[in-house]
């Protein structure tokens, strides 16, 4: 295994508080050195002017496999990962097959450790088929290889109230998280963007942010009744960012994520009908957007996960009412925190890395993500550089898919090498796959 | 003059006043014996639906046929290649690649005419789009106004009925604003969106409370999918509390004027003795939609330069 020597980074750590030059070495999957003596190395790169950062942790990816390997694989959805500077994402079941039985969830952790870019960690459904009627194989998926925490109906809501009460009591035999995506099926039915102001002038169909709130509502008083850990997927209100914060205030054990378009964007970017962005939940008002960032800044939101959805372009190049929701967003997370969080002031970066890598890491019990950077710690690192200004190009992109409403933007920091386990995934941004095969 | 016309928000006073002006003067040539003109000879207008449609395709036919263009409709029915599953985006792209200059569509889906135009060269004219405009109606409406008051400024029009759901609404709202005409929006709360305050317009529930006031009375079409949705009880409450009956007709000023922009529901909306009255310009609406559309296709498909290089 190719031992490393990065010489005058900038390490940015919450974990251990770090936050200073320091050369990092990286022997056989683990960090051997921070700072101090480091041995000679077969491989040493320069990293002054780059920050070094524990490898990103996306609780929130769609990977299309199995069922729809011409928009992503495994295997592609790594790679769109490693470049972007993730070591961990987590496999929404929303696939077909459904991800509801151990063997779904053991192939699509095979897969992964096949693909060998990061760590793919595989979310259960909660309900067969994604009907919300029948418990998915909770148990055996938890028992599995895939050793499965986080269950979710993802894509969807669990409409029925009794049906959430006892799934999140039968979770918690086995510590398993029971995770949202909040959304009153008859309020949002057949809506194609935030309901408001724009919607009503663009004769669009709305989605009220009542859609989403209530079953926000619905789920933290379960998870109060029930004891079981909640996470809310991909909150996009000022009145959720609230329904959580008086939740944990009670001591509530909920957990949310927020996503990079949310944060970046709102609603008036579909003045244009570009169905790259249309997505679930709609991207919502400027104060929507100001409350998931100051839900950042002050820890609500604990972590930024990506809901990275990829579409085939004949499936969004249509009428936007008939194009499906969702975009891609590993290889430009990492850009929007820096450019839309951290530049203006909302997040120091120690902040971003927390929510981007620690966060995700701690809520989905990952060993060996999420840093420490320290010696004896597993090698899973980014490294980027805070400086670079690049154009988003949905071509050049790892992804399979095209669909993001980035596409021609300029963002600032870009993603220059990744390390999973010792090994460099991404090197001057370009994923390294033949290392594994 | 624009590029395409995909909402009244693309044109100014200005602009309207203009579409209005020439299509009075093209009303007069074609009230002559012989009603053809050739200043779009050699220019081809397809007419693409994706809705079925009667008045609005048949008006923007003899629209650009009058002018002398080349007229293609494309319906997007069962004979189509769109039920072999071509998309919107190929189509466009065959219809470019056979030359047409001017594409009118009529979508279901709100936007459509926006991303068209976004794929093809040829101006894009939007006859409807989804629950989001339908801008020539806007125009006939203000024209066939015009025809009655002479300034629009000033004018009480009350807009009746499902404005949610309504292109017609939209465009018609946008368009008397911007002429300074008072616009009031009438119905169920189901049905008037809160948000259509910021469109300028003032928002009431009851219609006796306004019938008294207002120059003109617009009637919506009740579409009857709506009653499975529970916007509103039945529609005869519907037409007890929003339906323009004789009785209530006959409270208003005496040359206040009803519209409606068809196809009717007689005995809903509006009743029959009402849309045959003597204050129903329903007829005129739809003779009026002929020249307005011959008018956008002149200005828009460069009539207009023609016969100014001509003379």
């Amino acid at each position: 295994m190719t031992s490393y020597l990065l010489t005058g980074g900038r390490v940015v750590d919450p974990v251990s508080g770090t936050d200073a030059v320091a050369d990092v070495s990286i022997a056989d999957g683990k960090i051997s050195s921070v700072g101090g003596k480091s041995g000679a190395a077969d491989d040493t790169i320069d990293c002054a002017g780059l920050v070094i950062i524990p490898g990103l942790v996306d609780m929130h990816t769609h990977l299309r496999e199995p069922g729809r390997e011409d928009e992503e694989t495994i295997a592609s959805g790594s790679a769109a990962a490693a470049a972007g500077g993730f070591t961990a994402i987590c496999a929404m079941p929303n696939t077909d097959p459904v991800a509801d039985s151990a063997s779904v969830v053991e192939m699509v952790w095979a897969a992964g450790r096949e693909a060998g870019l990061v760590e793919v960690v595989p979310a259960g459904a909660l309900s067969k088929g994604l009907e919300g009627k029948e418990m998915s194989d909770i148990g055996e998926m938890a028992r599995s290889m895939a050793t499965v925490k986080l269950f979710t109906d993802d894509g969807k809501g669990v409409q029925d109230a009794l049906f959430v009460r006892r799934t999140m009591e039968y979770l918690m035999a086995f510590d398993g998280i029971y995770a949202e995506h909040c959304e009153d099926a008859a309020l949002a039915e057949g809506g194609q963007m935030h309901e408001g102001d724009r919607s009503m002038s663009l004769g669009l169909r709305g989605i009220p942010a009542e859609a989403e709130e209530l079953m926000a509502a619905r789920d933290i008083a379960l998870a109060r009744l029930t004891g079981c850990r909640l996470h809310l997927l991909h909150i996009s209100t000022a009145g959720t960012v609230e329904l959580v914060r008086r939740a944990k205030a009670d001591g509530i054990a909920v957990t949310a994520e927020a996503t990079p378009h949310h944060f970046s964007l709102t609603d008036a970017v579909l003045e244009t009908y570009d169905p790259n962005a249309k997505v679930n939940p709609p991207l919502r008002t400027e104060t929507d957007r100001q409350a998931i960032i100051k839900g950042l800044a002050d820890g609500t939101i604990d972590s930024i996960a990506t809901d990275h959805a990829p579409h085939a372009d004949h499936e969004k190049d249509q009428e936007i009412s008939y194009a499906p929701p969702g975009l891609i967003g590993l290889e430009t997370a990492l850009a929007l925190t820096l450019t839309n969080l951290v530049e203006p002031g909302h997040l120091t970066l120690a902040q971003a890395v927390e929510r981007l890598s620690v966060a995700p890491a701690r809520i989905l019990g990952l060993d060996g993500q999420g840093g420490p950077i320290e010696a004896g710690a597993a090698a899973n690192l980014c490294v980027f550089d805070p400086e670079a200004a690049w154009t988003v190009d949905p071509n050049a992109l790892e992804s399979k898919s095209n669909n993001t409403p980035f596409a021609g933007q300029t963002l600032k920091g870009k993603v220059v090498h990744t390390f999973f386990r010792g090994r460099r995934t991404a090197a001057a941004g370009i994923v390294q796959s033949e290392v594994f095969v | 003059m624009i590029e395409h016309l995909l909402s009244m928000d693309q044109l100014s006073r200005e602009d309207i006043t203009e579409i209005l002006d020439t299509a009075e003067s093209l009303r007069q040539m074609t009230d002559r014996p012989i009603k053809k003109l050739p200043t779009l000879r050699g220019r081809t207008v397809c007419n693409l639906f994706y809705e079925a449609s009667t008045r609005t395709r048949i008006s923007f036919e003899l629209a650009a046929k009058r002018l002398s263009a080349d007229v293609i409709n494309f319906s997007a029915d069962s004979k189509s290649s769109v039920s072999k599953g071509e998309s919107l985006k190929d189509t466009a792209w065959t219809l470019e690649a056979m030359g047409v200059d001017a594409i009118v569509v009529r979508h279901g889906s709100s936007g459509a005419p926006h991303q068209l135009a976004g794929w093809v060269k040829a101006k894009v004219i939007n006859a409807g789009d989804g629950a989001h405009e339908h801008p020539t109606q806007a125009l006939l409406d203000l024209f066939s106004i015009r025809e009655h008051f002479k300034d629009l400024s000033g004018l009480k029009v009350a807009i009746v009925g499902d404005i949610l759901h309504s292109r017609v609404a939209r465009s018609n709202v946008k368009g008397l604003v911007t002429m300074g005409a008072d616009v009031i929006l009438v119905g169920p709360p189901t049905l008037i969106p809160k948000q259509a305050e910021g469109w300028g317009a003032k928002l009431v529930y009851d219609l006796d409370s306004v019938i008294e006031d207002v120059d003109v009375c617009y009637l919506l079409r009740v579409q009857r999918e709506r009653l499975s949705e529970q916007l509103f009880p039945s529609l005869r409450e519907y037409s007890a509390m929003w339906g323009l009956d004789k009785r209530r007709m006959d409270r208003m000023k005496d040359d206040a004027l009803v519209m409606h922009p068809g196809p009717m529901n007689r005995g809903v909306e509006i009743a029959a003795d009402v849309s045959e009255s003597s204050r129903s310009i329903i007829l005129d609406q739809v003779s009026n939609g002929l020249a307005v559309r011959m008018s956008l296709l002149y200005l828009m498909l460069g009539g207009r330069d023609e016969i100014e290089e001509a003379s």
